[in-house]
Order: C-alpha cells, then structure tokens, then sequence
C-alpha cells in the first residue's frame, strides 16, 4: 500500500490536525493520547469530513485534493471504517448488517477472498446470521463490524480504538483475528489506539499523535 | 346514527387522513432538513412553521382565506386558470387542516430524526451507500417510531381543527360539514343527545388511530 498525506489542514476544536506523511507499512498504528485528533483523521480519510487543505492518495487514486476540488465521497472510497461504537445497525439482522455493503466483484463471489462464506468463517461468526446485532456479546459484535468492513472488499482498512471497549481476556481472544484479518486478506490496515503496547504484534510502524501533529515516527 | 351523521363522521376521517398523507412528503424532507443541516434562513423557516401551533387557529384561517379566496392572490390564480375553488369546499377544509397539523408533524419528525446516529449514517455511507439510500434503509427505518408518532398527532389534530376550517370553509351542511363543526352546531342549537353521539364518534376515531399504530409499532419491533 502507498497512502500518501499531504499538506493536510483540518482545524479542530483546540488546534488544527496538521500532517504531512506517507505511509507504506502493512498496519500503521496510530498512537497518541486522546484528544489528539486521531479518530478526525480516519473521519478525513473516509471522506467523512472535509479539509481545509490537503491531497490524499490512496495507491493510484487521488481521494482529496483541494486544489483541484476533488473530493471522492465515502460510499466511492472503498475505504472500510470500524468506528470506536462499532455502529452495527440496530434494526437490522446480524446478515443484514454483514450484506449491506456487500456488492457482487472485486473478490466477493462464491469462493472469493471477500466472499460472504469465507469472511465469516475466518471470524467464527457464521452461526450468528439472523440474530440481532443488539442481543451479541462484546466480542461477537465487534468481529460482525470488522466482517462487514471487510465485505465491501476494502482497499483500507480503518479501525479506531477496536479493543478499547473489552477486558483484558477478550483483548487475548480477540488480537489473534486481527492477525488472521492481516494475512489473510493482505488488506493494509490503519489502527488506530492510545495503548500502542495493544497491538505490538500486530504492526510494522507506528505515528505517535500529539495535538493534531506527528510527532516521532517510530519503527 | 342518520345517514347525515355518518356522512359527516365519513368525511372527517378521511380528509384528516388525506391531509396528513398529503404533508407527509414536505414534511418529512423539512424535517429531515432541520434536523441534519445547517442553512442560511433555518431559524427563520423553522419559526414560520411553527406559527399555525402558536397562532389562534381563527387567525390562521384568515389569513388562508385571504390568501385562498377568489380575489386572493392564490385563490385567484387558481380560479382563472383551472377554474378551481378552494374556499368554502372540501378543498378548503383539506388545506385548512394540512397548514395547522404540519408543524406537529415536522416537530415530532425532527426529533425523531435527530436521535438518529449520525455515525450510523457516515458508516454506511462508507460501505457504499448512497445518500438515498442511507436514508431510506438508515435514517427512517430508525425514525419510524417518531414519524408514526408525528403522523397520529397530525391526524389528530386535523380530526380536531376548528378555527381554521370555520374560516376557510365555513359549516356547508353535505359539503363541508366535519366532526368538530357539527358538534359545535349541535350544542348550539341545543340537540345535545346528537352532540353527545358525534363525540362518542369522535373518541372512538381517536382510540381506533392510536392503537393501530401502537399495535403497527408493536409488530415493527418484534419482527426487528
């Protein structure tokens, strides 16, 4: 993956984020204390918020350049987003939630890597198709979020603070799937969480975040 | 009850429920407007609207008179080119009772609206759907409980209107006589037991309206 940041100015409550950066690794942690603008920039590169200025790429696609205008919006980024709250639909079914970005091409065929089958059985979640997302355990509820970002056969994946909410046991259970999620689907991953020591086994590089800025990349 | 009763009972229901279908579209798109972004000239709509629930209903009414009747400047309009007339028909009576239920149905809608998550809809938005879609399978199904909600009270309102529609369509008996007009008439001419019948019509209308919803809403949540 190449994510190329440039020039980003997006003013914030207290400070504005400002980041220059290019990103190459597998998973990239994105650390910092809370507050730092962390979840504001997965909002920017999800197209969710606009910038003052900046120039987004994404491989071989521009995603935000305000100086031509250019604005790819969210439902055209293909970018997968695991919000802090998970944000499964309530009033919709465990399937329903997992096939609502589920679109036919791009590996989500039968037997494809992105495939309905293949997603849910790498997250042990096959069994839970026509519940309701708001009767699942901690656990359940945040692999059905990961499964349904991964269905729209993401180019990016963007988790903020995904073991924020579970005890330590569940963080253990949990962490192995990540991985999975890493080799199997070679889908580059953007992690982002205040406890950096989370997710050592999981990433190649981590952005340290302090008020809006970058302040040592360390690898 | 007379076949006159039951024509007037007749009537009442079922221009209230046109009514409230016909402002549901504008009302919904208001709502959902104010309750999601932010204009130039919101506060002042959202005060524009909210005038029929605050104004007397009379006042109301003649301002729809002047404004509906032949010499009105939309009245007139439509006189001359469709050969149309609003006041004093039941058109007079829809439009009456459309202006003074919308803003219970904008309000009610909007908060509904407004309790929805928006991180539900930037989400789904990112797994691909368009902004139609995100609110026909997101925002409303969400709201659904609010919007029912808005659309009984409106119902409710225009099954009670008065003021408004003695002004724009005065009491035709057979044309524009409603629920609230002939009770009113009725008690006026001192026949309280067809008083006393019409508004026992009048409860039952109510109770038969909340509960199916209640009972619509029930379904809605255990099918969830």
């Amino acid at each position: 993956m190449n994510l190329r940041l440039e020039r980003i100015v997006l003013p914030l409550a207290d400070f504005p984020l400002e980041l220059d950066a290019t990103i190459t690794s597998q998973v990239t942690a994105i650390c910092g204390p809370s507050g730092a603008g962390k979840t504001s920039l997965l909002d920017l590169l999800a197209g969710l918020r606009r910038p003052r200025s900046a120039f987004i790429q994404l491989d071989d696609r521009v995603l935000t350049d305000t100086a031509t205008g250019r604005q790819v919006p969210p439902q055209g980024r293909r970018i997968g987003y695991v919000p802090q709250d998970l944000a499964l639909f309530p009033h919709l079914s465990v399937r329903r939630n997992l096939l609502y970005g589920h679109q036919p091409g791009n590996g989500t065929g039968e037997g494809g890597l992105f495939s309905y089958a293949h997603v849910t059985g790498v997250l042990e979640i096959q069994a839970l198709g026509d519940r309701g997302v708001t009767h699942l355990s901690g656990g359940e509820k945040q692999r059905v979020a990961l499964a349904r970002a991964l269905l729209t056969a993401p180019q990016l994946l963007l988790l903020d603070e995904p073991m924020a909410n579970l005890d330590r046991a569940l963080k253990q259970r949990i962490l192995p799937y990540f991985i999975r999620i890493r080799d199997e689907f070679r889908v580059p991953i953007l992690y982002v969480t205040h406890d950096p020591d989370e997710i050592r086994p999981l990433c190649e590089e981590v952005l340290m975040l302090e008020r809006g800025k970058i302040v040592q990349p360390i690898r | 009850m007379s076949a006159e009763e039951w024509r007037i009972v007749w009537f009442s229901a079922w221009v209230s429920a046109l009514s409230t279908l016909i402002i549901l579209p504008p009302g919904v798109a208001l709502a959902w407007l104010l309750a999601r972004h932010e204009w130039r000239g919101k506060s002042l709509v959202e005060t524009f609207v909210s005038l029929p629930l605050v104004m007397p209903p009379v006042a109301t009414g003649l301002i729809l008179l002047k404004l509906l009747g032949r010499r009105g400047p939309i009245g007139g309009f439509l006189h001359d080119t469709l050969n149309l007339d609003i006041v004093f028909t039941w058109r007079g009576v829809l439009v009456a009772l459309g202006v003074m239920s919308f803003p219970l149905l904008v309000r009610s809608t909007r908060v509904a609206f407004e309790e929805v998550n928006p991180r539900l809809e930037q989400i789904a938005r990112t797994l691909g759907a368009s902004n139609a879609r995100v609110f026909l399978t997101v925002t409303l199904p969400l709201a659904l409980r609010g919007l029912m909600g808005g659309m009984i009270l409106a119902f409710a309102r225009a099954l009670g209107e008065f003021g408004a529609t003695i002004m724009v369509a005065g009491n035709i008996p057979g044309q524009t006589s409603t629920l609230s007009l002939a009770i009113y008439q009725s008690v006026q001419l001192g026949q309280d037991t067809d008083a006393f019948r019409l508004l026992g019509v009048s409860v039952a209308l109510a109770f038969i309206a909340v509960w199916t919803s209640e009972i619509l809403l029930r379904r809605k949540r255990r099918a969830l």
